[in-house]
């Protein structure tokens, strides 16, 4: 769905969404570095277990909600990128 | 946790005037007040100044800042002279809770806090107003600020091949930047209804007197038509489709029933004020025909029904991004007054050019408002099947199954539903359930009525919560 531009980020930092490793600028959102790295969907719902993905990305629609560091329910497009950070769809309420 | 650019700040207890939203209300309003000694806070939730529109200011790389035009490089003056000026300025700070004694609880982190304050300004600013359409849940439609915000804020752009669709002038402006960018935009859907252009023509003559826009405007439209992008106007009946993803948009334009294919479409509706604090605190609010929002009660100085709280800038109504830097110095100055620190003739001179602009300002509005008015229609979505709630996955003939029944307003509905009861809180459902109820019981919609707001407006942990009482909790 998206790129990144053609610029050269002063740092990057490795993440792992949903157990596959990709370099990141430091600096950008969860929910950025999630779409940009290629990934259709961040969750499922709750009801009938559909795939949603970020939708305002300003807080307001929670829809980007994720299990970061093994923390479910966190809005991916609030929490920035940190170096070894595990991402993870978060499938309905997150927890097991 | 996010870098951190100074000495950490050491939150008091009380402040004189605290400011809620870094966007270009809370900042001028800041600055204002800072200058005349109020002891001031500005909480916000973002890593840095500059709110929506002016995301990422200071970090922005000079490039990108080119490609996102002069109206974005504008917040540059706004952010670097609110670093001038003695404040606690306290970043990644979420406000949960603010109530009628003006006490107000955050999240630092993890951590919450309770402060108080004389006075209180929220300066909130806008969200995009949400109008739910066939297939507006599917990945792969996002709102056009998303879009605008990955570019602002991480200069990430959309694949060849985006859709961008809907009416307002975000939707352009967005278009014009990745045109910029080199986007490949396959084509720019206009729902702007053509009746729209007649019931905006009488507003036209006073619009004149603040050309500027209209000029800008017409600049934007030039520009796309000269770099070839496909431009449709009068499109109805929006329908994204796709199993997991959406594949593609359907639409009708010149009559005939219309699909293009794309992995992304950006959708854009209009502004309507970002309210969920000020209607948890239990502020008056009253619904505005011209701009269909609901939008505070408020004096000239964005003085609300309770006292020492002041709503200005978009959260208050909208008037863009240029209107909200004066509104937020006339709030700034209201309630320095307000503390005994200025006296009302200092008020009144100091305010007199903010005063003259949000004065000329109503010149472009009407017509504005007139020329986007969104039809009532497609804010009643009319398909049954279409999901209203995305939280709980409501759908619009649920609602009005629930109308049906005789829940004739938008609480009871939430009541029998659970529409709006997820974690959204209403955000996204709150205005078509009121325009749905409002259209099947045959009333207006401000007697649809609003989702009554609560504290916590925004999640905290029951632990997080207890922490505040520890006496209680031992």
């Amino acid at each position: 769905m998206f790129k990144r531009l053609d610029e050269n980020p002063a740092a990057t930092v490795t993440v792992t969404i949903d157990g596959v490793q990709f370099n990141v600028p430091a600096g950008e959102t969860v929910a950025a570095a999630v779409l940009a790295s290629g990934f259709g969907h961040t969750r499922t719902t709750v009801v009938s277990g559909a795939p949603r993905a970020p939708f305002c990305l300003m807080g307001v629609c929670y829809e980007c909600l994720m299990v970061i560091d093994g923390k479910p329910n966190q809005r991916a497009c609030r929490e920035l990128v940190n170096d070894g950070m595990k991402i993870e769809c978060q499938h309905a309420t997150g927890r097991l | 946790m996010p870098a951190c650019d100074g000495p950490t700040i050491v939150v008091k207890d009380h402040y004189q005037l605290v400011i809620i939203g870094a966007g270009p209300t809370g900042l001028s309003a800041a600055r204002v007040a800072a200058d005349h000694g109020v002891d001031v806070a500005l909480l916000d939730e973002q890593p840095a100044p500059g709110g929506q529109i002016y995301r990422a200011m200071e970090s922005i790389p000079p490039a990108r800042a080119g490609l996102l035009g002069d109206e974005y490089q504008h917040g540059r003056k706004i952010v670097s002279s609110f670093r001038q000026c003695n404040v606690d300025y306290l970043s990644d700070t979420q406000v949960w809770s603010l109530n009628s004694k003006r006490e107000i609880g955050l999240l630092q982190g993890d951590e919450p806090l309770m402060i108080t304050a004389d006075q209180v300004l929220l300066a909130s600013g806008a969200m995009e107003r949400p109008v739910p359409f066939p297939g507006w849940t599917l990945p792969g439609v996002m709102n056009a600020g998303a879009g605008q915000i990955l570019f602002k804020s991480h200069g990430i752009v959309p694949n060849d091949g985006v859709v961008l669709a809907g009416s307002g002038p975000l939707l352009l402006l967005l278009a014009w930047q990745y045109m910029h960018a080199g986007v490949k935009i396959q084509a720019l859907l206009d729902l702007t209804p053509m009746r729209n252009h007649l019931r905006a023509l009488p507003r036209l003559p006073r619009a004149l007197m603040a050309r500027h826009y209209l000029a800008k405007g017409l600049v934007y439209k030039k520009d796309l038509k000269r770099a070839g992008i496909s431009t449709l106007h009068n499109v109805s009946d929006l329908h994204a489709t796709g199993n997991d993803h959406i594949s593609s948009v359907s639409f009708r334009h010149r009559g005939r029933q219309r699909s293009i294919e794309t992995e992304l479409l950006l959708v854009h509706f209009g502004l309507i004020p970002n309210a969920h604090l000020s209607r948890a605190a239990g502020c008056e609010y009253q619904w505005d025909r011209s701009q269909q929002c609901w939008r505070p009660e408020l004096d000239d100085w964005g003085s609300s029904s309770i006292d020492g709280i002041l709503i200005a800038g978009d959260g208050a109504g909208i008037g863009g991004a240029r209107t909200a830097e004066h509104a937020g110095r006339l709030s700034a100055l209201q309630a320095t007054y307000a503390l005994g620190i200025i006296d009302k003739y200092e008020r009144d001179q100091l305010s007199r050019d903010d005063r003259k602009w949000m004065h000329d300002d109503l010149h472009i509005r009407p017509f504005l408002e007139s020329f986007f008015h969104i039809p009532r229609k497609l804010l009643s979505v009319p398909d049954d099947d279409t999901i209203v709630c995305r939280c709980e996955e409501v759908t619009a003939g649920e609602i009005r199954m629930a109308v049906a029944d005789g829940h004739s307003d938008s609480n009871q509905v939430k009541f029998l539903t659970r529409c709006g009861m997820g974690p959204c809180q209403g955000r996204q459902c709150a205005e078509a359930v009121a325009h749905i109820v409002a259209a099947a019981g045959g009333e207006k919609v401000a007697q649809g009525g609003h989702y009554r707001g609560r504290p916590p407006v925004a999640p905290l942990t029951l632990g997080q919560l207890a922490s505040l009482y520890p006496e209680e909790t031992e």
